[in-house]
């Protein structure tokens, strides 16, 4: 007697659990069940699981009866001709989707080859294990599986060519390589996803060599020669928007060169590139603080309108800017209406990232690694037949990370280079490597992959053989440009006083609490009065009740609110946030009183 | 000698035995040359004024702490008992905890027993029982309110306890019942049905935990040899008891319980207990920390006169300063309670000058001038 639950909700028993699973099975092979439905059995508890719920991952696999696939060279032939397809093949029952539950009673074998009578089911392909951005990485099956999750997350932020109407479109925050190639190492994947359309890396010469130090902690060395060549050049665009917004009472946002009497008017400079519509020109080259779209808006309080200021000029300069710390050259503009009817324009900036020490690169195995140093071609170490590395890759980040895959595919792409073709280095289905090897050999070099190179500096040849050949290396869209960041002075927060925080603000860098420590652990009392004095003022503290007391320039006189024009009144400094936390108080009825003396 | 008498007052006598040691067949001339040279270097590695020793040592004990987590994992558990080790054990003592996770003793004995002949039988004297440990079965009568328990003789074989002294035992803790002895068996019979069956089940739960012999809170004793001699060490701590027995070294024995120790040997007792227990942390761990940094929270620990944590009920509430106090954890509490009695923050430390931004008075914050001025 097993109790036979669907979707978790019991519904009975039933006598012989294996006969009822065939017949299930056989049914949904046959179509008479739906193709959805999965059964597993649980043995030890003697319990039925009939699954057909949403939310189950679930893969395809071909059926095995009888020690033999039921998928056949027929079937093959005829998907090949196209007159059958996938769903055909699951309405025959030739393949089905397994879940995770069924899974377990099932016996998979991997290749054809290893098939016994026991089995039931057999891989279409092992590669089928792995998504789509982990079957990117050729000879996935030589690495860590650490290594495997980090290169297919480091694809992922690769550059590339993401979509061909790029030219057409307004994408936020968007980098375009501009010569990507198609890797040399590729996999099946790469043909079925259609790579080649779409590619985001390019084939480099890789030598695996230290070079002046560099290259220590996954650091990388690229050639200029290179890069003036154009590799790993890029673009970056990023669109500044605005919009004519309507405000209550009929007044509008303006597109337009703002007036010189325009509160916050910017300077004359500022706005140099705006044509008459208000409206920057295509291929304007653009810095920080110059003006993209020049608008302005009606004043944010009417009160502020009354009939004194009879005048246009209390409208508010809103134009939309370079943001802090961006370049570029101004691509495409682009004047439309959004939903509500208003004037829309959007003015796309392009910026040409040319690599520089700092941009993030890796190769598909997650051997990601920051821009050390750039070295001129001249310098660059040179192989007998005059190849030079365009990056240098040091040997400290194999032996740890057990990254055999990376150095394949550096031999694996030196044959592809040297016999002008592809190789594959599908997962678990990839081209030996003996076979490159010998392949590399026929080809008149070291089969090991190793060369001499000569010192580009002074032409001595160097005493270790480098491992040199082709990788398929990524630019990753991490660049400096985009993170560079300091600051001496600049914005302020209004309620603290306190700079702002973070990069696109032009904001300070925290000195916190541990940092704070430091200084006092050294004893530099007036080193850290003085660091912490972004936020500090002058109050007037009355000397009678030992409250703010309020200054009066326009009268040049100080009172007490509370004890009024006669009290002593003395001037304190002391941080904003302090003045804050008393008023803090106040609000909480603590009255803090404070006693002041003098300092000497 | 002549020559030391001078410095008697300017060295530490450790350093004056050194040197003594050292320059044993130098002249004396010689010897005060030593002597200069070596007051220049003691009074050059003395702390000046204004340095922030407090934040130094929380520095100092602080960075290695952060090594220390990654460790404890490992070394948990491996010792010959299960001990709390690493930082678990660091926060344990820093907080003043007074129920420890894993109370431990270690027992020193007298020099007629420390050779380890009857060492088995006094480790065993020391040990905790309790008649639930030699109880074979327990049954409740229901019927005529009795309980019946029967004794495990080889158990008591083991632990050297006859029935007479479990009777005893029974007839001293447990009352309202009449005591018989049946071949291996027990029978308690309550004297009146009124308490009803409930209080009967309560007293069966209550007979497990009758103590028989040995010394309350000791759990599980182990005999060791250290060095040349055996010591017993023990998992549980009761320090009082333990030093009142004869074969007892009362000047080495120890206990892990800092809170025990203040109770039987004072306050500076204490001070020593948690410099040692930390020190022998950090020590287990392959960490070097200055004994000084340790010192200084340990004193921090015990200046009010007992234990205290630091924590906000600790050592945080004792500091003078209100806006100190509101700075860690629970401000308002600080504040309104400062504001109910009127107190006055005189801002005489650190964190309170940093709000204000004022110079803070450790290092070059700490002097100040004192001139007369003409009127």
């Amino acid at each position: 007697m097993s109790e036979v639950y669907i979707n978790s909700r019991f519904v009975g028993t039933i006598d012989e659990p294996r006969l009822f699973i065939e017949k299930l099975k056989e049914e949904r092979r046959r179509g008479k069940l739906d193709s959805n439905i999965n059964v597993y059995h649980d043995e030890k508890s003697d319990i039925v699981e009939i699954e057909c719920g949403k939310g189950r991952a679930r893969r395809p696999l071909i059926v095995v009866k009888e020690g033999q696939p039921l998928l056949t060279e027929k079937h093959v032939k005829q998907l090949e001709k196209d007159e059958i397809s996938w769903g055909d093949l699951i309405k025959q029952g030739v393949l089905e989707y397994i879940d995770a539950a069924e899974e377990e009673n099932c016996y998979t074998a991997f290749f054809d080859s290893e098939i016994t009578p026991e089995h039931t089911h057999l891989e279409i392909t092992p590669l089928a294990m792995l998504g789509l951005a982990s079957s990117l990485v050729p000879y996935a099956n030589f690495n860590q599986s650490t290594r495997l999750n980090a290169g297919s997350k480091n694809q992922k932020q690769s550059l590339g060519f993401y979509v061909s109407n790029f030219s057409l479109r307004m994408d936020m925050d968007v980098n375009l390589l501009h010569e990507p190639q198609i890797p040399l190492v590729q996999t099946i994947m790469h043909e079925i996803s259609d790579y080649d359309k779409h590619p985001s890396g390019q084939n480099l010469i890789v030598a695996i060599m230290s070079y002046k130090g560099y290259n220590m902690e996954d650091a990388i060395i690229l050639n200029r020669g290179s890069i003036e060549r154009g590799l790993a050049r890029s673009s970056y665009y990023r669109p500044s928007i605005a919009e004519e917004l309507r405000y209550a009472g009929g007044l509008v946002d303006e597109v337009s060169i703002p007036d010189k009497d325009v509160k916050g008017y910017k300077s004359e400079k500022d706005y140099r590139f705006l044509e008459p519509d208000g409206i920057i020109y295509p291929e304007a080259g653009i810095k920080e603080g110059d003006v993209i779209i020049g608008k302005t808006s009606p004043p944010r309080f009417l009160s502020s309108l009354d009939e004194y200021n009879l005048a246009s000029s209390t409208r508010r300069e809103s134009s939309v800017g370079v943001k802090h710390g961006e370049k570029g050259v101004v691509d495409f503009v682009l004047i439309t209406e959004n939903e509500e009817g208003n004037k829309l324009v959007q003015v796309r900036v392009r910026d040409e990232r040319v690599p520089e020490v700092g941009d993030k690169f890796t190769s598909r195995h997650g051997q990601k690694g920051v821009v050390g140093l750039i070295v001129p071609e001249g310098d660059i170490p040179f192989s007998a037949s005059g190849i030079k590395p365009d990056l240098i890759f040091s040997p400290h980040g194999i032996p740890s990370r057990m990254t055999i895959a990376h150095l394949i595919e550096l031999v694996g792409g030196k044959v592809g280079a040297l016999n002008s073709r592809y190789i594959n280095g599908t997962t678990f289905d990839a081209e030996p490597e003996e076979k490159l090897r010998k392949e590399l050999l026929g080809l008149g070099f070291r089969e090991n992959g190793t060369e001499t190179l000569y010192n580009g500096e002074t032409g001595e040849a160097y005493q270790a053989k480098i491992y040199i050949g082709n990788m398929y290396y990524l630019k990753l869209k991490h660049m400096v440009a985009n993170k560079l960041h300091s600051r001496a002075r600049g914005p302020i927060q209004l309620l603290t006083r306190q700079p702002t925080e973070g990069r696109a603000k032009e904001g300070g860098l925290r000195l916190g609490e541990m940092e704070k420590d430091t200084f006092v652990a050294h004893g530099a009392s007036l080193l850290l009065k003085e660091r912490f004095d972004s936020d500090k003022t002058i109050v007037p503290v009355c000397e009678g009740c030992g409250l703010i007391a309020v200054r009066d320039e326009f009268k040049n006189k100080s009172y007490c609110p509370v004890c009024g024009d006669n009290s002593e009144i003395s001037f304190i400094e002391v941080s904003y946030a302090f003045k804050l936390i008393l008023d803090e108080f106040k609000s909480l009825c603590i009255y803090p009183k404070l006693f002041l003396k003098g300092k000497y | 000698m002549s020559v030391f008498t001078e410095y008697k007052n300017k060295l530490p006598k450790k350093i004056l035995d050194e040197i003594k040691e050292y320059t044993k067949d130098l002249s004396e001339a010689k010897i005060k040359k030593v002597l200069e040279m070596t007051l220049i270097e003691y009074e050059g590695a003395k702390v000046e004024a204004g340095e922030c020793v407090g934040i130094v040592s929380a520095e100092s004990i602080g960075e290695p702490g952060t090594q220390m987590t990654l460790n404890t994992f490992h070394f948990a558990g491996v010792a010959e008992m299960n001990v709390t080790m690493g930082l678990p054990r660091i926060i344990e003592i820093l907080d003043g905890r007074s129920k420890l996770a894993t109370p431990m003793m270690e027992i020193y004995l007298n020099k007629d027993h420390s050779k380890g002949s009857d060492i088995r039988k006094l480790a065993l004297s020391i040990k905790e029982t309790l008649l639930g440990e030699v109880i074979s079965e327990l049954t409740v009568n229901m019927a005529d309110s009795s309980i019946e328990l029967k004794l495990d003789s080889e158990k008591m074989g083991d632990f050297g306890i006859t029935e007479h002294v479990v009777n005893e035992a029974i007839k001293n803790s447990i009352k309202g019942y009449n005591v018989r002895n049946n071949k291996d068996s027990i029978v308690l019979k309550a004297k009146s049905k009124e308490d009803g069956i409930n209080q009967v089940y309560l007293d069966k739960e209550k007979i497990k935990k009758v103590h028989l012999k040995g010394i309350k809170g000791i759990t599980q004793v182990l005999p060791v040899k250290r060095g040349d001699e055996y010591i017993i060490i023990t998992a549980g701590s009761n320090l009082k008891l333990i030093l009142e027995l004869d074969f007892v070294d009362s000047t080495r024995t120890t206990t892990n319980d800092i809170f025990e120790i203040e109770k039987v040997l004072g306050v500076e007792a204490a001070r020593q207990a948690i410099i040692n227990e930390v020190y022998k942390v950090i020590e287990s761990q392959g960490l070097d920390v200055d004994i000084r940094h340790i010192m200084l929270v340990a004193d921090t620990m015990c200046n009010s006169g007992s234990v205290k944590g630091i924590t906000r009920y600790g050592v945080v509430s004792e500091k003078s300063s209100v806006l100190a106090r509101a700075s860690f954890e629970t401000p308002l509490r600080h504040i309104i309670n400062a504001a109910l009695i009127g107190e006055e923050d005189k801002l005489n430390s650190v964190v309170e000058n940093v709000m204000l931004n004022q110079p803070i008075p450790v290092g070059t914050g700490l002097p100040g001038l004192v001139t007369k001025v003409k009127k």
